[in-house]
């Protein structure tokens, strides 16, 4: 357990995060990330997650897991408990994620967020010229039933950084298999599947 | 007992006692000299004494967690869910230890004990007690039994309460923390149902100010009602309205004031079958342990303060339905834990048995408390 090979993003994310630092994990799944945080980076901190079967999960794995909806807030964390916040391939399914990421920048000293880009050439193609949805590799889902209710591309998500007045630190466009190439150094909106930030408040 | 004994029960046990001879000095400035403690233990001790799990019962049950006390017995321990071989508090693996509180009536001592001072019944001259005082007289048992340093405490209710005491007050005697369907301290209404529990005890003709022992007799009537009230609180409208909805118990409306409604029926039920087991002194007692439940109190109303001592790792459970001490008051719990970077993990179980869930087999229930225990009991070595 605890430094098997993980998800390539995790292992960015891990590389962007201080060693011995305390995070909180928005939407932490069954606690791979926080685990491999624990293991390797000596981090402290929590997850916060409302499936059933991945808090079971998380309590197997000895990661401290909360239950709590995040479209409720971050109410019960106090201003700045945290030296990052992050959101991992779960923005795009929150009710209002502009909210949600400055709840982030309140408890946080910064924000990690991760999301898959809806401005990806694939995603493009196929609303352009298919006329349909797009059904990709990092979005499986059909319209009509899907979790991510609010898709953003890379170009929006700057956007709405800069509206709520983040600063982007570090930022990382990344294939399928989450590695990020020249071309995806180039071109991250187009080619970028998957979209990597870290932020602060300015 | 039944014809065969559950192998996943911890099947015929015995309850032991264990008298302290050393005065307690008892929140309210009283002090008991000398007191008895009754007690069950299920599994064993291991060599390192690292495996002993101390559950802490609620408001009228008693050291009887577990297993039956004869063939006879029909019933099994309150706890027999969730304590026994292979449970989520494996006796296979801890030393499991619960006793009956101090000022309870099922052994250890309280108004229905002899005062060495009178030679009668304390009564109503039996101090008011605290979570605080349990805790104490509960340590001088822990030294008693020759354990340090409990793998966990654990309890549900004002078990639960216990739990978060042990873990202010002796902080390094304890490495993790199970409170289930807790409340961080009692809210106006939930004080409100207690007080009318005991108005209806003590305006009973029968409670002669709490000597009715002296009268050969008890508030039977006044307890009786104490115990319905208390069985509305501890379910949800929704499971009563499942298990009775309007059901009439004869199939029509007779117009009269016997039992006609089903759930007059299971209320007359539970009343009669806790009248005559059960002190109604140490009802109004138990009642008031709950009352006074406050440790943010003396931090100014700040929990996050009061918690600061605590070190041990806890898990917090909450039930939906539970209106009683709901999911939101261990919330509350849960972030006083954070706010002082102590290891917690909370689950809220969807459940629509209502405060009595933490006493049933729920499967996520189970699966997160079987989960939090194996840590414990990995961490135990066992």
């Amino acid at each position: 357990m605890n430094n098997q090979v993980i998800r390539p993003d995790y292992s960015i994310i891990a590389e962007w995060i201080e060693p011995g630092s305390r995070v909180l994990d928005l939407g932490c799944g069954d606690g791979t990330l926080l685990d491999y945080l624990n293991f390797n980076k000596s981090v402290t901190g929590y997850g916060i997650e409302i499936d059933d079967d991945n808090i079971t999960k998380c309590i197997r794995a000895g990661v401290n897991v909360i239950h709590s909806d995040l479209n409720e807030g971050l109410s019960e964390f106090d201003e700045d408990s945290f030296d990052y916040v992050v959101l991992s391939l779960t923005l795009q399914a929150m009710q209002r994620p502009d909210l949600l990421l400055q709840e982030m920048m309140r408890v946080g000293s910064e924000g990690i967020v991760t999301f898959p880009n809806f401005g990806n050439w694939k995603a493009r193609l196929q609303l352009a010229l298919g006329g349909h949805m797009p059904v990709t590799r990092s979005l499986p889902n059909t319209w009509y039933n899907t979790p991510n209710i609010h898709l953003c591309t890379i170009k929006d998500f700057e956007q709405l950084c800069k509206k709520l007045g983040f600063e982007i630190l570090e930022s990382r466009a990344v294939d399928h298999v989450h590695k990020s190439g020249l071309g995806l150094k180039l071109f991250p909106n187009l080619l970028g599947q998957v979209a990597m930030y870290r932020f602060r408040r300015v | 007992m039944p014809d065969k004994i559950d192998p996943d029960s911890v099947g015929i046990v015995t309850p032991s006692s264990a008298h302290f001879d050393q005065p307690i000095q008892l929140t309210s400035g009283e002090v008991i000299d000398q007191f008895d403690l009754v007690y069950e233990t299920y599994g064993s001790l291991n060599a390192e004494r690292s495996n002993a799990v101390l559950v802490c019962h609620a408001l009228s049950s008693n050291h009887h967690a577990a297993g039956y006390h004869s063939q006879e017995d029909r019933k099994p321990g309150w706890w027999e869910n969730m304590v026994g071989p292979g449970k989520c508090v494996d006796t296979n693996r801890f030393f499991v230890v619960c006793c009956n509180n101090l000022g309870g009536c099922f052994g250890s001592t309280g108004p229905s004990s002899i005062n060495p001072k009178t030679n009668k019944q304390y009564g109503p001259d039996f101090p008011l007690i605290t979570v605080r005082d349990w805790v104490e007289s509960q340590a001088r048992l822990s030294d008693h039994l020759g354990i340090n340093v409990w793998a966990a405490v654990v309890g549900g209710s004002l078990g639960g309460m216990q739990v978060m005491q042990w873990s202010i007050d002796y902080p390094e005697r304890l490495r993790h923390a199970v409170v289930i369907a807790a409340a961080p301290k009692l809210t106006a209404q939930n004080i409100a149902f207690n007080e009318v529990a005991r108005q209806a005890i003590r305006t009973d003709p029968d409670f002669h100010d709490g000597r009715y022992y002296d009268h050969n007799t008890e508030p039977a009537r006044g307890l009786r009602i104490a115990r319905m009230l208390g069985h509305i609180t501890y379910l949800s409208d929704d499971i009563m309205g499942e298990k009775f909805g309007r059901d009439l118990r004869d199939g029509k409306i007779d117009f009269d004031y016997d039992v006609e409604f089903q759930v007059e029926s299971y209320l007359r039920y539970q009343a009669d079958s806790f009248v005559g087991g059960f002190d109604a002194n140490t009802y109004l007692l138990m009642t008031k342990v709950l009352d006074y439940f406050d440790p943010a109190d003396a931090h100014g109303g700040n929990l996050s303060a009061a918690m600061k001592s605590a070190i041990a790792d806890f898990m917090v459970i909450s039930f939906t339905s539970d209106w009683r001490f709901a999911p939101a008051r261990s919330r509350e719990i849960v972030k006083a834990l954070h706010d002082n970077d102590l290891n917690v993990s909370y689950a809220e179980v969807t459940a629509n048995q209502g405060h009595d869930a933490f006493l049933m087999k729920i499967d996520h229930y189970v699966e997160v408390f079987s989960a939090y225990m194996n840590r414990v009991a990995a961490e135990a070595g066992v």
